[in-house]
């Protein structure tokens, strides 16, 4: 069934944020009539190809093209116009606006007045959501709505555009299985009457239920473009994450010590639930899972950051009081976020400042701050780190990434913490650096230091981690020791698939 | 369809939350009633002509402000230099018409709303491209254009009898002996945003870019042309307040309308348009300058200090914010419920 010219073809595209090279020399061709799946890890470059298309992007090089001229987006209107829709993964919708009315949004029925002609509206929202076979108060408003209602919301948005390209990031991750079938009966009968799909998700039997065709992307490249009959979801898998393991990870061996961190059936509503685990001293223990399994969350509620509903921390042995980072930091924990430039650093303060701030209380004399304190400490921080900077009085957002992290890390260890908190500790960093950050690591849980590392980068856990616990929606569904996790059944568990006998 | 599968049922929580949003302008319409009725029923004067007429004239121009600010606000900005405008428009066309006293009432009008427009215009253009906020933008043109003002004039004023007679009367006359101009007009300023609001799909953007900015830039609307077009509406309505001014109180000085951008931000939230964008009627704005000035009268009649009608004005506001907030956090928590698949 498969037209001979491509609704849509991405040729040779790039991205680059500031120095991340986000999507490198990308091609893929959506035809009509025809389903194409586009996988890859978390930070594979899926989504930037998806706001290129959308045209929130432009490509910094590279073109597309639609039905064969060549397409210059300047705003998403544009790609709306060229027959491009677009459900993002976030649901876009307009909280205070009716359900049909988010629906209709730019293409309302008029009256013969120029006015909105609500009834019409109304109706074509429910004709709409009778064809996904749901049941959807049109006229309520958006805000209130389950996560899982504003992706169908999203899905009828994109169906009422009658585009001829569908773009769909995935569109299933908070779908019930019914409402996931109904969704592919109506993306099958789309396809069929001609429009090209492309289809994005994590759930392989999705993409070989739907999908004719799949491109396989991975640190921003393209790896390949298969049909979807002639590779297995190994196979998939494998190309997926197959790099090699050549980034050596230095995991020296540690006296496995005392109980330090001990959480028990752990729960917050709507976020993650029954979260039990313990960590021992010299231990490194990586929460794993997609994006959005609620890893943060927990760590973010043992910490203190955020309250949890049901459970409890008990930390050396106490429990430990909830809601209170003051508290938790005072017992020995330190966290060191998932986002430096927010949480982890204020970027105009002097790496010094930076360095010392969550001990300035002790470094003070009766109250005052003085320099020279600050200094020695500072200095003797970022030197066990080898952090490499100018001065130290220079505002910490001069620095690269690689070094901005250490600064974090030289701010934490400097309460000489009994736990350490890592959330995607090398996230944005180079190779280099993150070597450098997974020996400091290796090296302070040799000295007894307990450390609780998230991390989406399946590499780095399999590489440092001494026990992995592996989350989806808000479960631990697996718990892997150093010895038994392999990439593939990290993967399996993360995805919610069974693990490969 | 099978209604099995319903995966959406509006509890009756969130029925009630609905409707209390949908019922703002109700509670301000009791609250005008209740107090009419209290004033009138310790002085039946308050309820003569001559005073309901004095109320309505006195809404009219904080209305028509009101107007153009409620629009503002619905898009999550806000022009904190509308009552500059007022004065820059006020000064500008009584100086022009006490020059040409031949010159018809609608010239003038026209010349107070196209001063507006472009003051209304440099305040688009800077939120829009300097990536400035409204807040800080119409903060910095208040003083601009009150400046501009103030220089122009130069400590002089003009005063109503340097003013052409068919100006001076038109506050006061009245369209076919019905209804004074000034209401008129104000009728139909806040009657015909309200329908571009609520029928018309550029108000429809204008709602959903309040709502969310960001699903706007996705959905493909086109905010910079729309936030221009707000902006300009809201300078040009706050010119034709400046004519009306002019018209109304016959002497101009460079002070005309100072402070005036809080009575009409007051207004518009009172009148139930959030804060935070997104939603509340154009025309509850209007019904929230006549509550602000009826409050107004209602003390004077009532023979209360003026402090309070101050601290009335102020506890109104707080309770406006309130219901928005109160609103806010229950449907959060319902939604919060709701969602606990996990």
């Amino acid at each position: 069934m498969t037209s001979p010219s491509p609704a849509l073809e991405v040729r040779e595209v790039t991205k680059s944020f500031g120095a991340v090279a986000a999507v490198q020399g990308v091609s893929f061709s959506l035809y009509g009539g025809e389903a194409h799946a586009l996988v890859g890890e978390n930070g594979a470059g899926k989504s930037t190809i998806v706001k290129m298309l959308a045209g929130v992007y432009r490509p910094d090089t590279g073109a597309l093209a639609v039905g064969g001229a060549p397409a210059d987006f300047g705003g998403p209107a544009d790609a709306k116009s060229a027959g491009i829709a677009v459900i993002y993964q976030e649901p876009t919708l307009f909280p205070d606006l009716s359900v049909a009315e988010n629906i209709s949004m730019g293409n309302q029925p008029l009256t013969r007045l120029r006015q909105i002609d609500r009834r019409a509206m109304h109706a074509n929202a429910t004709r709409l959501f009778a064809r996904l076979g749901v049941h959807i108060d049109p006229d309520r408003p958006a805000r209130g709505l389950s996560i899982a209602d504003q992706q169908l919301v999203e899905i009828a948005k994109a169906l009422s555009s009658d585009a001829r390209i569908l773009i769909m990031d995935e569109p299933t991750a908070a779908l019930s299985a019914v409402e996931v079938e109904r969704l592919f009966s109506v993306t099958r009968a789309l396809r069929d009457e001609g429009a090209a799909i492309m289809f994005i998700s994590h759930r392989f039997e999705e993409i070989t239920a739907l999908c004719e065709r799949v491109t396989i992307m991975r640190d921003g490249r393209h790896v390949c473009t298969e049909l979807v009959a002639d590779l297995s979801v190994d196979d998939m898998i494998r190309r997926m994450v197959g790099r090699d393991l050549s980034a050596l990870f230095p995991k020296q061996d540690a006296v496995v010590g005392e109980t330090v961190l001990e959480v028990e059936g752990l729960g917050r509503e709507g976020v993650f639930r029954d979260i039990s685990f313990t960590v021992r001293a010299g231990e490194i223990v990586a929460l794993a899972g997609l994006v959005g399994a609620g890893r943060s969350e927990v760590m973010q509620a043992v910490f203190g950051v955020d309250r949890y509903d049901t459970g409890s921390v008990r930390f050396l042995g106490k429990p430990l009081r909830a809601g209170s980072p003051r508290a938790a930091m005072a017992a020995g924990m330190a966290l060191v976020p998932e986002d430096r430039r927010q949480q982890g650093l204020i970027m105009d303060l002097s790496v010094e400042r930076n360095v010392t701030l969550p001990r300035s209380r002790a470094l003070a004399r009766l109250g005052l701050l003085l320099g020279g304190s600050e200094r020695r400490e500072a200095r003797s921080w970022t030197r066990q780190l080898q952090t490499k900077l100018g001065r130290l009085s220079d505002p910490v957002g001069t620095l690269s990434g690689g070094n901005q992290q250490k600064v974090v890390l030289a701010k934490w260890l400097a309460t000489d913490p009994k736990l350490l908190i890592v959330d995607e500790p090398t996230r944005g960093i180079d190779v280099g650096t993150k070597a450098e950050v997974h020996r400091l690591m290796s090296s302070l849980a040799a000295r007894g230091l307990a450390v609780v590392m998230v991390s989406s980068e399946l590499p780095e856990v399999l590489g440092m981690a001494d026990r992995i616990f592996v989350l989806r929606e808000g479960h631990i569904v697996a718990e892997l020791t150093r010895a038994e996790a392999t990439e593939e059944s990290v993967m399996y568990a993360a995805m919610g698939q069974q693990v490969a006998a | 369809m099978s209604a099995a599968l319903a995966t959406a049922t509006p509890s009756p929580a969130r029925r009630i939350i609905g409707g209390l949003v949908r019922t703002r302008e109700l509670g301000i319409i009791l609250a005008l009633a209740a107090l009419v009725g209290y004033t009138a029923a310790g002085n039946p004067r308050f309820l003569s002509g001559q005073s309901i007429r004095d109320i309505l004239l006195n809404t009219a121009i904080l209305a028509v402000m009101a107007a153009g600010q409620a629009v503002v606000v619905i898009t999550r900005n806000i022009d904190l230099s509308v009552g500059s405008v007022l004065g820059l428009s006020a000064f500008a066309v009584a100086t022009m018409m006490s020059a040409n006293p031949g010159l018809p009432m609608i010239v003038a009008i026209l010349a107070g709303l196209a001063i507006g427009g472009v003051a209304g215009l440099i305040n688009g253009v800077l939120v829009r491209f300097g990536r400035v906020p409204a807040l800080v933008v119409t903060l910095g043109t208040l003083y601009i254009f009150r400046g501009i003002t103030y220089s122009w004039a130069g400590g002089q004023q003009v005063n109503a009898d340097e003013l052409p007679r068919h100006f001076l009367t038109f506050a006061n006359d009245s369209f076919l002996g019905l209804l004074p101009w000034l209401v008129l007009i104000a009728l139909i300023v806040v009657g015909g945003v309200s329908l571009v609001m609520r029928n018309y799909r550029v108000g429809r953007e204008l709602y959903a870019m309040g709502s969310s900015p960001e699903a706007a830039e996705l959905a493909g609307i086109r905010v910079a042309r729309n936030l221009l077009g707000v902006f300009i509406l809201s300078g040009a309505l706050a010119g034709l307040a400046g004519v009306l001014f002019a018209a109304r109180f016959g002497t101009v000085d460079a002070a005309a309308g100072t402070g005036l951008e809080l009575n009409v931000v007051a207004a518009v939230v009172v009148g139930g348009v959030a804060v935070f964008g997104g939603s509340g009627t154009v025309w509850g704005a209007g019904l929230g300058a006549l509550l602000l000035t009826v409050i107004g009268s209602a003390l004077a009649v009532l023979d209360i200090n003026q402090f309070w009608q101050q601290a009335i004005v102020g506890a109104l506001i707080i309770l406006a914010i309130c219901a928005d907030r109160l609103v806010a956090v229950r449907i959060a928590r319902a939604l919060r419920k709701r969602d606990s698949h996990v």
